[in-house]
Formats: structure tokens, sequence, C-alpha cells
């Protein structure tokens, strides 16, 4: 899924790559899954900040209370969103902010490119952030003729590499150091400052090279893009924090900010920040404390910026927070532990889920976000909730307690009860499903089944083993690399009638 | 004790051998065991597959076959945490249906009856040496319901490990999912089975003879890799080994 090289003259002019188009998951999953490099990338990165994550939350006595207040104070949230929003849009303004709300992604745009534009400027500087990727905010500038610069290491090697992020937190985890110096040689000098001569694959070299790249970029900048990580209802109050410092640059440097933030980013109190400023960090890098937390409030005159645009984004969080079982989405925190513990995303990474958010969070939030509570999705968007073996790894450690597993067999349901009335005569599987339904529903068809499967096991099966089954078939999938055991010959049941109660001896 | 046998559809069908072994060892611990002959299944497939309007009648099937006892076994932690976990919100769906409005009460009378074996052993019977033996290597793999969503914890571990004879080798990354997943592993088989082959690896590591499990769903899986790849592993379910006596062949 990785563009391919190109020359330089069409690269500069051509939109940055999009989710758009990425099959349904099995498809592209078995893509990743061909990819040796990403695989071993993906299961080295995973595995270490697996164990990290691990240590650092067993320091804390307390973690599960942790938890289940970063629910709760998320919970009440939700339940008190439109006051809460009010509150904050009256803060904000009152501390010299301007606030502007954005149904969906086209609006939120545009007005972040209308705010530019007013403010002269013909490029931004960008502070990691999944609301703006998630609307493709870059995409859109781009083609209104603004230049857009990344500033995090890793979303800047993503960018550089005309690549897609493949993680929440770490959207290059993908790429090992020897890949991310390849793509610096290439692509930084056609965009600013080139890479140093004779640049390594040294992780402080590599750094050092991002640094002079963006500094240019820091300082020229009149107008920053951010997220935001919280947003604080009482007094107006913005979070962001991060690893590189780039944040605090974009933060305080350029005359003009603009944040677009997911309206369910706020906490109604400044105390509350308390919980979220433990869990987050801890479940993210597996840090006690992030190094940079920047908090701001409105503006304020002779330090930072001095204008300041918060624009609250819908995009489906509405709609999701109309689902009573959905909506515990919305709690998310965006802190990716989910993705590190999954057995599925280490297997197949983040690009495989076709959105910038990928992995168990993705599976569900994705599918909400793209509407599937209103309105049948696309196939790929309704491959997402089967994405999972539902192992349950993502909830024991979501620090805000999303039960993903649950989520994930709802959204199931939404998505057959959609497929169920869009197709006049039922799918294979829906007919497989309802065979099996009807056979199960009294114990003689199941055991009239089970006679017929243990005659069929004589025919089929050569030392109790079946290879493989005629045709493709809805299980064909399976038996490409597994066998399976054939049917018993007599089922647990004829042989506790045969014996009487399981008393008359073992043949 | 009188306790009654749910013996999960696929174990039914495709591995009798298991049900056979949990009637031996609770018979040879003393207990009555009981099997009503109602039952069909819990309901996870169709559940976990997004056909849940389908398991209203299963689940209505399941509360009526067992509501007359006080203790239930099930040698699969899997069905036990549909059982315990997820039957009362399809109870919930029937009553918001307008299908069953009784539903409710009597999942919540059965489904807290319903026990893991290694719960039963364990919890109901205070035991952990069943005076089972078992002169093999053996290789534990922990699945993810019966831990993350039922929560055994180490009692099937306990268990293994009390038995005569028996070797028991660690097995690595022994938390991380097999792959089976249900349906998951047809409709995205390419990566149920690199999860597989990863655990494969795992269990080949160890050199056990033999690999066991609370759930025979998982078992079939990576027992079908090991097959595949011709490997002599046998998989065994951990009912299979608390009712060996060693005097078996």
């Amino acid at each position: 899924m990785t563009a391919g090289p190109e020359p330089a003259a069409t690269r500069r002019l051509r939109p940055e790559p999009t989710f758009r188009g990425t099959p349904p998951f099995p498809e592209a999953a078995r893509t990743a899954l061909a990819d040796g490099q990403l695989r071993q990338n993906l299961g080295r990165a995973t595995t270490t900040i697996r164990t990290k994550r691990a240590a650092v939350v067993a320091e804390r006595a307390d973690w599960e209370q942790l938890r289940l207040s970063g629910a709760a104070i998320k919970d009440a949230v939700l339940r008190d969103l439109p006051a809460l929003l009010d509150q904050l849009e009256a803060a904000v303004t009152t501390a010299g902010g301007v606030v502007h709300w954005a149904r969906d992604a086209a609006e939120a745009n545009a007005i972040v490119a209308g705010i530019t534009r007013a403010a002269g400027a013909t490029e931004v500087v960008k502070v990691k952030s999944m609301a703006t990727q998630e609307i493709e905010l870059n995409e859109a500038l781009r083609r209104e003729g603004i230049d857009v610069w990344e500033t995090d290491l890793a979303e800047m090697i993503v960018q550089l590499g005309h690549d897609l992020p493949s993680h929440i937190l770490v959207p290059a985890i993908h790429r090992n150091r020897s890949e991310i110096r390849d793509i610096f040689v290439d692509e930084m000098v056609r965009v600013g400052r080139a890479a140093p001569v004779g640049l390594t694959n040294e992780p402080g070299e590599l750094a050092e090279a991002a640094r002079l790249h963006l500094r240019e970029k820091f300082l020229r900048a009149r107008v920053a893009v951010s997220g935001a990580n919280f947003a604080v209802a009482e007094t107006g109050t913005v979070v962001v924090v991060e690893s590189e410092g780039n944040g605090r640059m974009c933060l305080t440097l350029p005359e003009t900010l603009i944040t677009v933030m997911g309206i369910e980013k706020l906490v109604p109190t400044w105390r509350d920040l308390e919980v979220f400023l433990q869990l987050l960090p801890r479940s993210a890098t597996a840090e006690r404390m992030n190094p940079y937390t920047s908090l701001w409030t409105g503006v304020t005159p002779g330090d930072g910026p001095r204008a300041f645009h918060l624009i609250l984004l819908d995009n489906g969080r509405t709609d999701t927070l109309s689902d009573a079982t959905g909506r515990q989405a919305l709690r998310c925190i965006r802190c990716s532990a989910c993705l590190n513990v999954c057995p599925v995303y280490e297997r197949t990474g983040g690009q495989a889920y076709g959105s910038v958010y990928p992995g168990p969070i993705g599976a569900i939030l994705t599918p909400q976000l793209r509407g599937i509570a209103k309105h049948p999705v696309d196939k790929q968007t309704a491959s997402l909730p089967f994405a999972s073996s539902l192992c349950g790894a993502c909830f024991d450690v979501c620090p805000v307690r999303i039960d993903i597993p649950e989520v994930l067999v709802h959204l199931r349901g939404q998505v057959v009860r959609q497929s169920e009335a869009s197709h006049r005569l039922p799918t294979p599987e829906a007919f497989g499903m309802g065979l099996a339904a009807w056979t199960l529903r009294t114990p003689r068809r199941l055991a009239m089944a089970e006679r017929l499967a243990g005659l069929g096991s004589r025919l089929v099966g050569r030392h109790g083993t079946i290879r493989r089954i005629p045709g493709p078939g809805p299980i064909g999938g399976w038996f490409r690399s597994r066998n399976l055991r054939a049917p018993a010959r007599e089922s647990f049941r004829a042989w506790w009638r045969r014996t009487g109660s399981g008393r008359g001896g073992e043949s | 004790m009188r306790i009654a046998l749910f013996i999960g559809c696929y174990n039914d069908a495709l591995f009798p051998e298991v049900g056979r072994a949990v009637v031996r060892l609770l018979q040879r611990l003393g207990h009555e065991v009981d099997f009503p002959l109602d039952q069909t299944c819990c309901g996870q497939m169709h559940f976990n597959s997004g056909y849940q309007d389908a398991c209203i009648p299963l689940v209505q099937r399941f509360t009526a076959a067992f509501a007359g006892f006080d203790v239930v076994v099930t040698p699969s932690g899997s069905c036990a945490s549909m059982v315990r976990r997820y039957h009362p919100l399809v109870a919930g769906l029937a009553a918001e249906q307008g299908v069953d409005t009784g539903l409710a009460g009597l999942v919540a009378e059965v489904s807290p009856r319903v026990y893991e074996l290694s719960e039963l052993l364990v919890d109901v019977l205070g035991l952990t040496d069943v005076g089972a033996r078992f002169p093999h290597t053996v290789a534990f793999h922990p699945t993810c319901h019966s831990t993350r969503l039922l929560g055994v914890g180490d009692r099937p571990t306990r268990l293994l490990r009390a038995v005569a004879g028996v070797t028991v080798v660690d097995l690595p990354h022994a938390a991380s999912c097999c792959g089976f997943g249900g349906t998951f592993a047809v409709k995205n088989a390419d990566t149920s089975v690199a999860m597989g082959l990863d655990k494969v690896d795992d269990v080949l590591a160890t050199g056990a003879e033999v690999l066991t499990a609370a759930d025979t769903s998982c078992l079939m899986h990576i027992g079908g890799l090991l097959s595949r790849r011709g490997s002599g592993v046998r998989v065994m379910h951990l009912a299979e080994i608390l009712a060996s006596t060693g005097a078996e062949a």
C-alpha cells in the first residue's frame, strides 16, 4: 500500500495518499501478512512497548481505580455533552479565543482554510493530531494551495514517505531505522532543508536531521494547527501532551493557532485532568509522565499566539453517541494500548484497517463515525468489526475500560441486520447460520445432523482427519493450512443414550 | 453431588471423548452426572457472528434444559463465558423485542450455576489433586475466554500440576491468542493462521508431547495446524488428562 517512487515534479502536486480504496480487511490483511519486513518491524515494536507499559502500570496499586474514574468521568461528559460544550465555548470566548462548530470534515477543513488565508499564510505547521487526520485536513489544505508540514517525527516520516499512518501514536511504526534514513535522504531535499550528507541510521543522527529540517519551518510559520488531548469545560483550557517538543514549538511560535477537537475530548473540571494525565502516558508511551504537557486558555497578550481558534468537530460523534452500547468508544483517549496488545494488529499492521484509527479501537470507532448506526456502510467498513478474534486483550489494557469485544459483537449484529435488509435472498453465510440455528433449536434435529455427519465422516475422512473438502465453500479458508478432525462416528449424546447414563462402560 | 453436564455442540459432534472424560472423572470422584438430553448449544457462534436474534431460542432451550440443576459443568471456558456473560444480554434482547419477557429471570437463575470444569473442581468440589496419572510432557495453553472473560486464573494449571507423573513445561507467549476466534478462523483465515502458526512454533519449542487447554475449539485450530505440519504433538482437552489413571493404552 506504500506509494511507489515517482518523479519529483509530479510528486509535489499530487494529493497525499488517503485510505480510500483500501480493500475489506481480510484482503488488506493478506497483503500485509505477506510482508516479512513489516511483520518483523511490528512484532519488535509492539512487544517492546507492551512490556514497558505492563511494567509502569504495575507500579500503580490504584490502577483499577484510575481506570474506573477515567471511565466514569468520560461517561459523565457524554451524558452532559451539550451543556459542557456550551460551557467550554463561553470560557474559551471569555479568554479571547474564537470557537467554531463543524458538523463534518468538509466544514472543519473549510474553517481551517479560511482562517489560514485570512492570516495571509500559505503554509501551516502541524502538531500531531488524530482529528485532523480523520478529516483529511492535509489533503484539503493542499487543494487550497496551502502547504502543510507535519512536525511530529513519526508523522513527518509518514508524510515525507507519501505513506499512510499505521498506528495512532507511532504512525510510522511499520518503518525501521534504515527505511527512515532512506526516506530522509530522498525526500527532505524536495520540501526544505536536505538531510545532512552521510546520514546514517543511528537514532541520534536521524533525530538531528529531523530537528534541522523542522527548525526552519517552525521559525517561518505564521499559522499552526493542532488537535487536543483534553479541553476543560470550566476554564476553557486546552491540553496537548507530547514527547518531542515539536508541539510546544507549534503552540507557542506562530501568531495564529487553530485547534481541531472532537466534541468528546472534554473533561468537566480542571481536577479531572489529574486522572487522565496519569492514565494516558502510562498507557500510551509507558511513561510515568509525558515530557511535554502544554495547557493554554484563550490568548495571553505578549505570550504565544495572538489569535486562537477552537474548532469543535462532530463528524459522526453525535450518531455514535445515540447508540447505547457503541457510545463507550467515545471515551477513547487515543493511547494505543489496545493496538499494542492486539494479536491481529501485531500481524497485519495498521494500514489494513483502512482508517486513521486502526486496531481494536479503530474496528469499533471507524464504523460508528462512518454512520453504521444510521445507514448501511460499505464493504470495507463492514469488515472491520469482524477483524478480531475477540480475545479480549484490548479490554484488559484500556485505560477507560472500553469493552471493545462487546462493541465489536454489537456492531457485527448491525452489519448482519443491514446485510439481511439489503439482500432479497440470504447470503451463503446467512443461509448457513440460519440452517445451523434451525438445527440447534431442537435436540432431535441436532442428533439427526450428528448422525449424518458421522456417516459423512466415514466417507471423507482418512484416519479421522479431513485435509480438505470439495469446492470452495464458506469454510474453505480453514483447509488452506489446517486439517480438521472428522466428526465422531458416535456423538456424545448417542453414546450417552446407548450406554445408559454414562454408567454402561466405555466402548 | 448431582452435576449436570453441558457438553457444547462441537464437543458433542466432533470431540465426544472430552465429554466421556468429564463423566469418567466426575464419577470416579464419586459424583452423579446427569446429561439433560434437551440441551443443544449455548448460542455463542451465532451471538459472536452477529446473528443475535437467532440466539434467543437457543438461550430459551438452554435455560429450560438446565433449570432444575444446582450445578452445571461444561468442559469449555468459552461456552461458560457465553452463558455467564452474554446470556443476560440475549435475554435483554428477547425482552426488548417482546419475544420473551420472562427469559431474563430464568437466565439470572441458571447462568450463575454454570461452571467451567476447573472452576467446578477447584471452587465447588475443593480439589486440586483429582487422583489422575499421566506420565507425559505437557504444555498448557490458557485460552482467552477462560482467562479473560471467565477469570479461571491458575485453576487449570494447579489441577494439571497435581497430576501424578506429568511434566508441565512453560509455553512461551502463553497469553497470546491462538487465532481461532470462532468464525474469525474462516472469515479472516490468513490472519487466524498467522496467529496459529506463531502458537505452533511456541508449542514445538517446548518439546512437549501433548498440548492441553480448557477449550476444544482452540485445540481444534492449533491441532489442525500441527496435524497439517505432520508434527507428532497431540492435543488433548484438560479433562482427558485429569480423567487418566495411567491404565489407558
